[in-house]
């Protein structure tokens, strides 16, 4: 163990900065980070075990312990609950004859939870080491099991193929696609090199009027001005880096996914314009531990475009040097916050950092970085082939081009759609085949819980901004057992915890949520979410606690009468259960727990 | 008009609130005209006899009797006062919060260093006993608490100061140094 | 070169060094915004989010925004006063803060604000968490029950290579602070009392000395927290 250990560290220039790659290979290698490990990892690296177990302990992912020879991940985010998640791990339970949480005596399997994993269109699904497992059912999972007894690799159990470069011998995955509409900019079709050719025949400040021009917003889903970051990063000094923040965690997105199986050498062209643009020699691609089974497929791509010259030296004779790595990440999802991706592509935990200084003055290593979302990359490359007033001509007066919406949960026809900006809420259903709606989920779980009165509205940065995560709710869903407190699990497990009011408010917000759903609460537990969700939301350091109390904020706002139904109209309340508080001591002492009140 | 009358218990405490209660001195002479105090350690009244004005906790709730005695002292008194560190969150009994309830009984009567007498190894289990809860509940989680005076104790002059505040009507002040927790 | 602006907070005419952090320039000019994680010419965490001021219509955290020429500043409003309440309050609920058993009790930063803002009872229900207290190393007992994690230690403590002794485990709910024991064996007593003297809660304690200060001599018996600030500059 230790020699292979040794040969790992060694492989990525005993770099600290490399952390997340060291334990990510001794974790593959290995199925976990194991003590020894660390005292290595500390010694080589010249940092005490406390920092490496920092970095360690961060990401869900990483664990200190075997996991099982098969370790599966279940998604248990929002859809898949919808989906059928349920008998999914009733079966998983009943066959490996273990609980979720936990592995079979004899090592072989391993079952646990995991965030959503960018397959709400296909949902049940699953990593099972690191191989995607969707549309499970009670038969699929008969069949996985059989086959983990009968020793069988993780990849021989993959039965059928997706579509498109899915089926690719890197990718092999049953991952579908599911694209349902193209739209002129990204999904309309595509020729490596176009926009890179043109870029480079002009200088860089002209590419980055292009873009300024063209009115293209970070796709992200904060809609900061791309051009203007762009603008701000190529005017500090020194060595300038791109970031491609393709960490797709929001629950309910899954566009990334696709663009990187379908349009991965539009991401590295559009990465290229903006290293050329502000500067830059390197690029990285931060791909979310999720897309692993994209990597080779996406490695394969980079040497391609290597041998092609669209990446390395001189590129296409301009004299103009860029490269792309990738960074792996290990499951968290506020490293999709620009600055703690930052922080995770040095190795080190991702915890968002303070500003100012902003990622363009002090980014990657302490320089002025680009952090751009890959759809805004691969709209960047159609930018630069049609040119700024095209593009512009897309879309609404403030919401230039068109937008990929990764639309899921009950409706006929989940899957990608390029959409011009502006279309409404209603016409969106219409186009999904959903009905009896309750609600829709606009943005994900950060995002806001939309009423039917407000259907007539408009997706578009002016009126309802959106990364893509677009989540349809039947009338027949529990709103806030099914989805608030779902949604509130999953902000109360993915802070960071470095800011207090963030580690703890969602907990006390989740608990808050819980009380109701049970039964317990009372009125004034309503006004105290509201009064509190404020107080995160004032107090926060990052996007992820600005925007954590929205599940309730905009539930108690949009949905009012489902939590007056649900309280009582009371002073006080005690949720105090004396004859479920005393079963424990009673038991150990061996009396009997009857209560005479 | 008739005195306000006043009840007190202590629950999962250690009688230092109403030690507390006490350190107000000849100020109790004061306190004698302008109250009346029914059930009480101070008078030794073992059950309500009367209707209360006024409730005095010490002590968070560890056990069925606690539950039994504050639910009481709900029903017969108008306004509650959690008093001390151990009625507002549990207090030194809490410590054991968090730790399984089993584990706690095993380290008191089994494993702990001073359990050499406990030859059968028995864990109290005799039906007249109280039943022990699953944590250290403070009050305000068991029934509605109107106040709170914290400090372990809470000074004798924050509780004259309480007191006779609430009896007067008068406006409560608190000086910086009177509010402690310790 | 230093360049002098001018600021306000709460209207009070206020001067300070372009840059200068706000919180730092605040106390230059006696007002105390009260925060757990900051320490002077430190490279602040912004964790505690206890100074969160507005600054021109948005709020922002003292501790990491630097001074800027013309910023109208509002800091003890009565949005901002309940604000910190409630933080110290859920600080309080989050951890197991036992002040009658602490040694810090009396010169706790958290106490300290507690008594501030005269915090009777917390508005959130107590989490009562188990945490482990860690007491293996020769000089330190680490009482995890105590922290409120604001890296003071993890930022100031290192060892004689500039090693961390301290870091975060975890993350969200699970976080905890950690030692590194093989570093944490080679602390001077200097280290230690210096580990336990920043840390703002009864976290870290230095073996052996306890207690040193009966009460009614301790930091904050008599002595509102920032009241140090605000009377020097009057």
């Amino acid at each position: 163990m230790k020699e292979k250990i040794i040969s790992i560290i060694k492989a990525h220039g005993t770099d600290t900065a490399r952390l997340m790659d060291i334990l990510l290979r001794v974790q593959a290698e290995f199925g976990y980070v194991s003590t020894e490990a660390v005292s290595i990892m500390a010694t080589m690296l010249h940092i005490s075990e406390v920092d490496v177990v920092q970095t360690l302990s961060f990401y869900h992912f990483f664990t200190t312990d075997a996991v099982g020879k098969y370790a599966v991940y279940m998604n248990n985010s929002l859809v898949s609950c919808m989906m059928g998640m349920k008998e999914v791990v009733d079966e998983f339970e009943k066959q490996a004859g273990i609980k979720f949480g936990s592995k079979t005596p004899d090592g072989l399997i391993g079952l646990y939870y995991t965030a959503c994993i960018g397959m709400n269109d296909q949902e049940p699904a699953a990593l099972i080491n690191g191989i995607v497992f969707t549309e499970l059912n009670r038969e699929k999972v008969r069949n996985i099991v059989a086959d983990m007894k009968a020793g069988k690799s993780v990849n021989d159990m993959v039965a059928v193929i997706g579509d498109g470069i899915n089926a690719n011998p890197l990718m092999k995955s049953m991952v579908k696609n599911n694209i349902r509409k193209s739209g002129p900019v990204i999904l309309a079709d595509y020729t490596l090199g176009i926009g890179i050719a043109k870029a480079l025949t002009t200088d860089s400040k002209s590419v980055i009027k292009e873009v300024k021009d063209s009115n293209l917003r970070g796709r992200g889903g904060a809609g900061f001005p791309t051009g203007m970051k762009w603008d701000f990063c190529s005017r500090e000094t020194g060595v300038h880096y791109v970031l491609c923040n393709a960490d797709e965690g929001e629950p309910g997105t899954f566009k990334d996914r696709v663009l990187l199986t379908e349009r991965a050498y539009m991401v590295f062209e559009g990465m290229t314009i903006g290293g050329y643009a502000i500067g830059a020699a390197e690029g990285i691609l931060y791909l979310r531990n999720e897309y692993t089974y994209m990597k080779a497929y996406l490695e394969n791509v980079l040497n391609d475009m290597r041998t092609k010259n669209f990446l390395g030296n001189n590129i296409l004779g301009k004299g103009f040097n860029f490269d792309i790595r990738i960074q792996m990440g290990a499951g968290a999802y506020v490293c999709g916050e620009e600055s703690a991706l930052i922080e995770s592509s040095e190795g080190k935990r991702g915890e968002p950092r303070n500003r100012p200084p902003f990622p363009v003055q002090k980014g990657y290593k302490g320089k002025p970085t680009i952090v751009n979302n890959v759809e805004t990359f691969c709209s960047v490359v159609r930018i630069s082939e049609k040119g700024a007033s095209w593009y512009n001509a897309i879309g609404t007066s403030e919401s230039a081009g068109t937008k990929l919406l990764s639309i899921s949960g009950d409706c006929k026809l989940p899957g990608v759609y390029e959409i011009a900006w502006g279309m409404s809420i209603n016409e969106m259903l219409e186009m999904v085949g959903a009905e009896n709606v309750q609600t829709v989920q606009v943005a994900g779980p950060s995002g806001i819980c939309l009423p039917p009165k407000q259907f007539d509205r408009k997706i578009a940065l002016e009126d309802l901004p959106t990364g893509g995560s677009m989540i349809v709710i039947g009338q027949h869903r529990d709103l806030l057992k099914d989805v608030v407190l779902n949604f509130m699990e999953f902000f109360a497990d993915e802070s960071c915890g470095s800011c207090v009011t963030c580690r703890s408010f969602n907990m006390i917000l989740r608990n808050a949520i819980e009380k109701i759903v049970d039964g317990h609460g009372i009125k004034k537990d309503v006004e105290n979410m509201l009064a509190w969700s404020e107080i995160l939301r004032k107090t926060t350091r990052c996007g992820l606690g600005q925007t954590s109390s929205n599940p309730i904020s905009t539930t108690i706002k949009n949905f009012r009468e489902l939590y007056d139904a649900r309280v009582k109209d009371v002073d006080y309340q005690s949720d105090f259960d004396m004859q479920k508080s005393v079963l424990a001591s009673c038991e150990a002492v061996g009396r009997s727990s009857v209560v005479h009140e | 008009m008739s005195k306000p009358i006043i009840a007190t218990t202590s629950l999962a405490g250690c009688f230092g609130c109403h030690m507390a209660i006490l350190d107000i001195d000849a100020r109790i002479l004061q306190l004698i005209d302008l109250v009346e105090f029914n059930k009480s350690p101070i008078d030794d009244i073992k059950t309500f006899t009367k209707e209360c004005d006024i409730g005095i906790i010490e002590g968070g709730c560890c056990n069925s009797e606690n539950i039994h005695v504050l639910k009481e002292f709900r029903k017969h008194c108008k306004i509650l006062i959690s008093l001390g560190e151990c009625a507002i969150m549990g207090g030194l009994p809490a410590l054991r919060n968090g730790i399984p309830v089993k584990e706690c009984l095993e380290e008191a009567y089994l494993n702990g260093p001073t359990v050499g007498r406990n030859t059968e190894r028995i864990l109290p289990n005799d039906e007249e006993l109280p039943m022990i809860l699953d944590k250290v509940y403070p009050c305000h989680e068991i029934v509605k608490i109107d106040y709170y005076l914290p400090g372990c104790p809470p000074k004798a002059d924050l509780i004259w100061a309480a007191v006779v505040a609430l009896v007067t009507g008068d406006e409560l002040n608190i000086p910086y140094e009177l509010v402690k927790f310790d | 070169m230093s360049e002098t602006i001018k600021f306000t907070i709460d209207g009070k005419e206020c001067q300070g060094t372009k840059g200068q952090l706000l919180v730092d320039a605040a106390a230059d000019n006696g007002v105390y915004i009260p925060v757990l994680c900051h320490m002077r010419d430190l490279i602040p965490a912004g964790s505690c989010r206890i100074c969160t001021v507005k600054v021109n219509g948005r709020n922002m955290a003292a501790c990491t925004t630097p001074a800027e020429e013309g910023m109208a500043v509002e800091n003890n409003t009565p949005e901002f006063l309940d604000i910190r309440k409630a933080i110290v309050e859920m600080l309080f609920v989050e951890g197991n803060h036992f002040c009658p058993a602490c040694e810090k009790s009396g010169n706790c930063d958290l106490q300290a604000l507690g008594y501030k803002y005269q915090m009777m009872v917390p508005r959130f229900p107590y989490a009562f968490e188990r945490r482990e207290i860690d007491a293996t190393t020769p000089k330190i007992f680490l009482e995890r029950n105590r922290c409120i994690f604001c890296k003071r230690c993890v930022r100031v403590i290192k060892d004689e290579e500039g090693r961390n002794i301290f870091a975060f485990k975890g993350r969200g709910n699970t976080l905890e602070i950690n030692i590194d024991r093989k570093l944490a064996a080679t602390m001077t007593d200097e280290i230690a009392q210096k580990a336990m003297d920043i840390c703002p809660v009864g976290c870290i304690l230095k073996k052996e000395i306890g207690f040193v200060n009966p009460i009614g001599q301790r930091k904050y018996d008599t002595m509102p927290i920032g009241s140090d600030i605000e009377n020097n500059h009057q």
